[in-house]
């Protein structure tokens, strides 16, 4: 007989299925985080000894134009890849779920949610090429399209305008992310009480009545998942822009997580590379536990 | 009337979305000279499969094909091999301070790749993994495994009690529990994080473009992005690229696309 209880034994050896992966989060996560925030304290180009300088790289940040104008870059697209997105994706998951799926049968609806859905599972720097190569200035389809229907005055070089490169890639990623509300507001208008759709139709509310009444507020979870989620995809954006524009032209579409990479691997400033890193983990952890509390309270 | 309305409307919607998809398709089976004189709109006179072939064997897609499926693949299993043990512990082990444990994990998958980025490619050349496979399938195991304990947690916490305690009263150890039982009933799930973890590492770019830098360690989308930068393709060639970086999107899609749906369902609500 063993003195120690039934309880705590278990625990213990419950513990030693945690050591593996306690162990790879360890030595690939946590302590490279680390030292990303310790680097972020020194001048150093990635060989010889780092130098300490405090806390220089965020004095310098603060005064970095590009750093700001790529915090400002990133807000737009928080507006293509979030906020846009879910906006159209309630009317198009309505759209699809409570008029084509009653009207038309579910199978055509689940055919429709599928090509909407499709870009979502390319890889995104695939989806950067067919876009930088429709977006062409030359001889690329969207102005083949627009010379081909007399709007020549509105070809333009998309990508190549730093007044227009950012709209571009704002309108590409759109493009990619729609499908994701989509398909989540789908699955959330099923878990819908029917009846409160009926008695909201009895007291005789039109479809955008119930949209507004019934529909957006009984998915509000949803719709909140996908808000947090996609900043945070948004925020951390780097293969589009590596892939459509390199931060270009006139770094008028640079965005932190790129003005990062710029740092650690083409200006071998590490120092200020993971100082830029460091700024952006904090406002993407800040925003996960805004996620985290608001979810507890809901389920509360 | 107004019920098609709707149905056009998302029917014309459709369309869009799928747009770039055809004129892809369309274009990379085109001869340059046809490209050249009838532009990117034009329909082709028949189906050459040149620009294909010559960025096939210019960037031995094969290869690239065959690192991609051995990375994703090793990264799916592992990852949730580790996803289990760990879920198994906090899930139904409810070890010590499992929320606490719970919270550094999902902070591990949400947190930005540039932070880490730098550190992991000076660790992997210090212990001589920079450039090799094995690196990228380690990190990606980590990273996926740290979503799927979160997600798998919350399902093993309602693991039914009553087969647990059938199990020890007949004499099972926690590993024999964990494989015979545990396993076993959470098969689904499981499948649905394999699926997932699968795409995800084979979508990834950031990382595998900073640990890859020799031509034939390098993925599919590592390997279309950098030739993508070098500006060097015609545009026949270059949606040639395009179309072999997409059809393998598509028969994943088309393989996986109930367990995708039933998936994302499954991660967004809880």
């Amino acid at each position: 007989m063993s003195l120690v209880p039934t309880s705590i034994r278990d625990r213990g050896s419950y513990l030693l299925f945690l050591i593996p992966g306690g162990l790879l989060l360890l030595a690939v996560i946590l302590v490279p985080l680390g030292m990303n925030i310790g680097i972020s304290f020194t001048e150093w180009s990635g060989a010889g000894e780092p130098e300490w300088i405090g806390l220089d790289n965020y004095t310098r940040l603060m005064g970095d134009g590009t750093f700001w104008a790529s915090f400002r870059h990133n807000v737009g697209l928080v507006v293509a890849m979030a906020v846009l997105p879910t906006l159209a994706g309630l009317v198009i998951a309505a759209a699809l779920f409570d008029f084509i799926g009653k009207h038309f049968g579910s199978k055509h609806a689940s055919v429709l949610r599928a090509a909407v859905y499709l870009p979502q599972v390319l890889p995104i720097a695939v989806a950067g090429i067919v876009w930088s190569w429709i977006l062409a200035p030359q001889d690329g389809a969207l102005n083949e399209v627009l010379r081909a229907v007399g709007l020549d005055s509105l070809a333009q070089n998309w990508l190549g305008d730093p007044d227009l490169a950012l709209w571009s890639v704002m309108g590409v990623m759109l493009w990619i992310q729609v499908g994701y509300p989509v398909v989540i507001f789908m699955a959330g208008m099923q878990r819908v009480d029917p009846s409160l759709h009926e008695a909201a139709e009895l007291d005789g509310a039109s479809w955008w009545g119930r949209f507004f009444h019934v529909t957006v507020p009984q998915i509000r979870p949803e719709i909140f998942v996908v808000l947090l989620t996609c900043t945070i995809a948004a925020l951390k954006v780097f293969a589009p822009i590596y892939v459509l524009t390199r931060g270009g032209p006139g770094g008028s579409t640079n965005v932190p997580s790129y003005y990062s990479f710029q740092n650690f691997f083409e200006k071998t400033q590490v120092g200020y590379g993971a100082a830029i890193a460091t700024v952006l983990t904090v406002l993407i952890l800040v925003l996960t536990t805004v996620f985290l509390r608001v979810q507890n309270r809901g389920e509360r | 009337m107004r019920r098609h309305a709707v149905l056009w409307s998302m029917i014309v919607l459709a369309l869009v979305m799928l747009v770039p998809f055809f004129i892809v398709a369309l274009n990379a089976v085109k001869t340059p000279d046809e490209y050249s004189t009838g532009g990117p709109l034009d329909l082709p006179s028949g189906i050459s499969l040149d620009g294909i072939i010559a960025f096939w064997e210019r960037v031995d897609f094969g290869e690239k094909l065959l690192n991609s499926v051995v990375i994703s693949g090793s990264v799916a299993v592992l990852a949730v091999v580790v996803s289990v043990f760990n879920a198994y512990a906090l899930g139904i082990g409810r070890v010590k301070g499992r929320l606490w444990i719970l919270v550094v994990f999902l902070i591990a998958n949400t947190l930005p790749q540039e932070a880490l980025v730098y550190p992991l490619y000076f660790l992997a050349n210090e212990v001589g993994l920079y450039d090799t496979k094995l690196a990228v399938i380690i990190i990606f195991t980590v990273i996926q495994a740290a979503f799927g304990t979160y997600l798998l947690t919350s399902t093993l916490g309602g693991f039914p009690r009553e087969l647990l305690e059938a199990a020890r009263i007949d004499g099972a150890n926690k590993w024999q529990t964990l494989v015979r039982i545990v396993v076993p009933i959470s098969r689904p799930t499981l499948g649905v994080l394999f699926v997932f973890f699968f795409i995800w590492t084979w979508n990834e770019f950031f990382l595998p473009l900073v640990l890859l830098i020799s031509n034939e360690n390098q993925t599919v989308p590592v390997a279309l992005g950098v030739l993508q930068g070098q500006r060097m393709m015609d545009a026949t060639m270059t949606s040639a690229s395009a179309l072999l970086g997409v059809i393998p999107a598509i028969v994943f899609f088309l393989i996986f696309q109930r367990a995708l749906t039933r998936g994302i369902t499954a991660g967004a609500v809880k």
